[in-house]
């Protein structure tokens, strides 16, 4: 009750937060998973995290719309028929958008923004178009206040897509986040180039691999939340995320770290998974009467669960520790060997166990690289080489694409540009269609001195970080995190890419 | 097969030339210019040894008569290029065309092309022509950053082999530039002219030094030049950065001066301007 109290006293929360963070005091308050003492042990340990979902799943953690089936089938329960423009265009979504939930209570994947509206986009002049696009993104900004929201554009070059990307520039806006579906086969240089010129502004849209993408979804897919790979029409149940790092602490040598503690760490985790995904097709009435379900923009048999693991950098130099060996993860052969033995293990291992309800991944949990939480240290993202310690951006990618095929939904690095890249945007999809052939799935970018800037999944604006250190309530919560990310993890110092690499390339004449 | 004397290779540069480029910079200069930013290059190591003793990290060695360099034990603090009296640098390596193409291929999936920059990288002309020759398979571009003080008439297979020269130049005036580099620039001013025709162009580079250069003059007629072309005109801003401040100290242009000459370039037709 006590805590309770402390939610309607805390003077840093906006209304939104408040409301928020007292349900979530609700629903912590009844315990309907009955979790064994084995997985509660680990939770304990802070090895298994089950990400602040709560104690009674009455959501699917992510839900990710068919919003082209919307917006051709318009809603009977919101009332809505077919958009005849841009402005009724714009405006169901916007309507929509406020029934998605999710996690954070509000919507993780907005659809893939540029197709849903460039048929209405062709229809109008230039400047109509750009109004309503204007004002669309500016309505999701100011009431969608959480930075892990998404778009997808790509991988086509549409006028809709240019757009999005011009006004992404001048608003300047945290959210959405938004993503490029790229392949380089489809998507025309010059949208590209735009989108890593409005990334160095903004921080987005980040790079997905679509060819790796469309293969591991067989066809269409949606990248939500940070930059979670899912079955459009479906979502993730739940996201349950076991720490390497802490799990390796455990060990008493790799052996007995392979053969007892990551099959242990799987089944455990696993089960707890299949207790919130059961529950939420069970029990909560989500399936059985949320309109979406009943108008078909999402099915239950669409759905899958997310395995996510972070700390794997910690977790090869402990182990390589208890062999006296100091070899560290991104620095040396053997420690990226065993890195990648343990991944390849613990994705048998997840693919070893099947839950009956989630048919369209062949009953299978995907695995993905958990970007972190603000209360995280000494645990680096997935599977990324931990913040200053990172190698020039060639070994870099080199040595990161091969963990990227076993996360389908979801893995990526984040590079932060030098100011100088700004001059030649096209280095820069250079090193992307490289890392790209490669097997990177993911790449995001910024520039180190704009103002809205990537913690570790999602954005957040320098300025807003710098007013909740003053004191001052403020409008997104993912600030916050924001403010934990940098205070717990140092993302501000990612390694500058550019002038320490290659400025010197520069001949002085 | 040709071989070349290597001062360094980057792999990744977004500053030689359109896209990201692997930069090979070649030993060995035929100019002089006071405000050279990397004298090392300049000068081939003429054995005299004066480097060996100094080096803190036990790097470097005479045996039989010639200064070896290792580049594993090497920590790279530059104590021998301070040192060398010949303005020259002991961390060289001699590359076959091989060689380098083992390095350029790793990344041949990362960048746009290449570029040979110096020290003058064109007195290696037959081998740069030979390299170009290989990376052309990959489908990648091929560039050259040069003084242009070599005829390139008397170079049919290097222009014909060059997808774009980058070419400095450094004063308008001849006296000037013989100030600056010991030479006179009757050549660089005919290549450019040359180069132009072939449309083999992709940079006009000059650095903008106060006090000592009319650098309005240069700017001036170099526009003139350019003028309606594609050709991007980069000014550069003298820095003391590396620079032998015994042979020359002095300020650096404000940006308000690098502004006007821009403006004035751009007034007089040329389209593409960088400051930096
Ligand atoms: S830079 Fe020169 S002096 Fe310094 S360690 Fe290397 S070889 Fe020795
Ligand atoms: S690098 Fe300079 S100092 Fe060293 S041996 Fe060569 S010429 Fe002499």
């Amino acid at each position: 009750m006590e805590k309770i109290l402390d939610i309607i006293k805390d003077e840093h929360l906006t209304f939104e937060q408040r409301v928020y963070s007292l349900a979530r005091a609700a629903e912590n308050m009844v315990d309907v998973l009955h979790l064994d003492d084995k997985i509660k042990k680990w939770m304990d340990k802070d090895i298994i995290c089950d990400l602040a979902e709560g104690n009674a799943p009455y959501k699917p953690r992510y839900v990710v719309p068919d919003y082209q089936k919307f917006m051709e089938q318009g809603s009977q329960f919101l009332e809505l028929s077919k958009p005849k423009d841009i402005w009724e265009a714009v405006n169901n979504l916007l309507i929509l958008y406020k029934h998605v939930p999710s996690v954070t209570m509000v919507p993780v994947y907005l659809g893939n923004i540029d197709t849903l509206l460039e048929p209405f986009v062709k229809d109008e002049k230039e400047d109509v178009a750009k109004e309503a696009i204007k004002l669309f993104l500016n309505h999701i900004d100011k009431t969608i206040t959480d930075s892990f929201c998404h778009a997808d554009i790509g991988p086509l070059e549409t006028k809709a897509g240019k757009l999005i990307l011009e006004v992404s520039k001048e608003l300047q806006n945290p959210i959405p986040n938004i993503t490029i579906k790229y392949d380089k086969d489809k998507t025309s240089e010059k949208f590209a180039i735009q989108s890593i010129k409005t990334a160095l502004a903004v921080a987005k849209p980040s790079f997905a691999n679509d060819e790796i993408f469309r293969k591991d979804f067989n066809g269409d897919y949606a990248i939500a939340s940070c930059y979670n790979g899912l079955y459009i029409g479906g979502g993730s149940y739940t996201l349950v995320r076991g720490k390497l790092s802490k799990l390796a602490l455990e060990a008493k040598s790799k052996e007995d770290f392979f053969d007892n503690l990551l099959p242990e760490f799987v089944d455990r985790i696993t089960r707890f998974m299949d207790k919130k995904t059961n529950f939420i097709v069970e029990e909560s009435a989500f399936f059985k009467s949320n309109f979406l379900v009943k108008e078909g923009l999402v099915s239950r048999d669409k759905f899958t669960g997310m395995f996510g693991i972070v700390g794997l950098a910690e977790c090869v130099n402990e182990l390589l520790s208890l062999e006296n060996s100091n070899d560290r993860f991104g620095h040396s052969k053997k420690a990226d060997k065993l890195g990648e033995e343990i991944i390849k293990k613990l994705s048998e291992l997840v693919n070893e166990h099947t839950n009956r309800y989630c048919e369209i991944s062949n009953g299978h949990y995907l695995l993905h690289a958990q970007v972190g939480i603000d209360s995280d240290s000494g645990d680096s993202p997935g599977c990324r080489i931990p913040i200053g310690e990172e190698p020039d951006i060639y070994e870099h990618i080199v040595q990161s694409a091969p963990f990227h095929k076993y996360f389908p939904s979801g893995i990526g690095d984040i590079f932060k540009f030098d100011e100088m890249a700004k001059r030649n945007p096209k280095a820069i999809l250079d090193i992307i269609n490289g890392g790209f052939k490669t097997g990177l799935r993911y790449f995001s970018l910024y520039e180190d001195c704009a103002d809205v800037i990537r913690i570790t999944g999602y954005l957040v604006k320098k300025s807003e970080m710098n007013k909740l250190d003053k004191g001052v309530a403020v409008l997104r919560d993912t600030t916050v995190l924001g403010q934990g990310g940098r205070d717990n993890s140092g993302v501000l110092n990612r390694k500058l890419r550019g002038k320490d690499e290659y400025e010197n390339g520069s001949k002085n004449v | 097969m040709s071989e070349a004397l290597v001062n360094k290779i980057i792999p990744f540069s977004n500053v030689d030339g359109p896209g990201n480029r692997t930069a090979v910079f070649l030993q060995g200069c035929n100019l002089n210019c006071l405000y050279c930013h990397n004298p090392e290059t300049i000068n081939i190591c003429n054995n005299c040894g004066k480097c060996v003793t100094g080096c803190p990290a036990d790097a470097l060695e005479i045996s039989n008569g010639r200064v070896i360099w290792d580049s594993d034990k090497c920590i790279n603090c530059d104590t021998c290029i301070k040192v060398c009296p010949n303005s020259s640098t002991p961390k060289v390596k001699k590359y076959s065309v091989k060689e380098v193409m083992k390095i350029i291929l790793e990344y041949k999936n990362f960048i746009s092309g290449i570029t040979f920059s110096g020290g003058e990288c064109t007195l290696n002309h037959q081998f740069i022509v030979e390299v170009f020759k290989e990376v052309h398979k990959y489908g990648l571009t091929c560039f050259v950053d040069t003084n242009g003080f070599l005829d390139f008439e008397n170079l049919p297979e290097l222009v014909k082999n060059t997808d774009k020269f980058m070419l400095d130049i450094k004063a308008w005036d001849s006296s000037e530039h013989i100030k600056l580099t010991g030479k006179d620039n009757n050549i660089i001013k005919k290549n450019l002219e040359y180069l132009i025709k072939l449309d083999k162009i992709y940079e006009i580079r000059t650095v903008v030094v106060p006090e000592i250069l009319d650098n309005e003059n240069s700017v001036v007629n170099v526009s003139e030049i350019l003028s309606g072309t594609e050709i991007q005109y980069k000014l550069i801003k003298f820095r003391k950065n590396g620079v032998r401040l015994n042979l020359i100290n002095v300020d650096m242009a404000t940006d308000s001066y690098m502004e006007k000459l821009k403006n004035r370039a751009i007034e007089i037709g040329v389209k593409k301007v960088v400051i930096t």
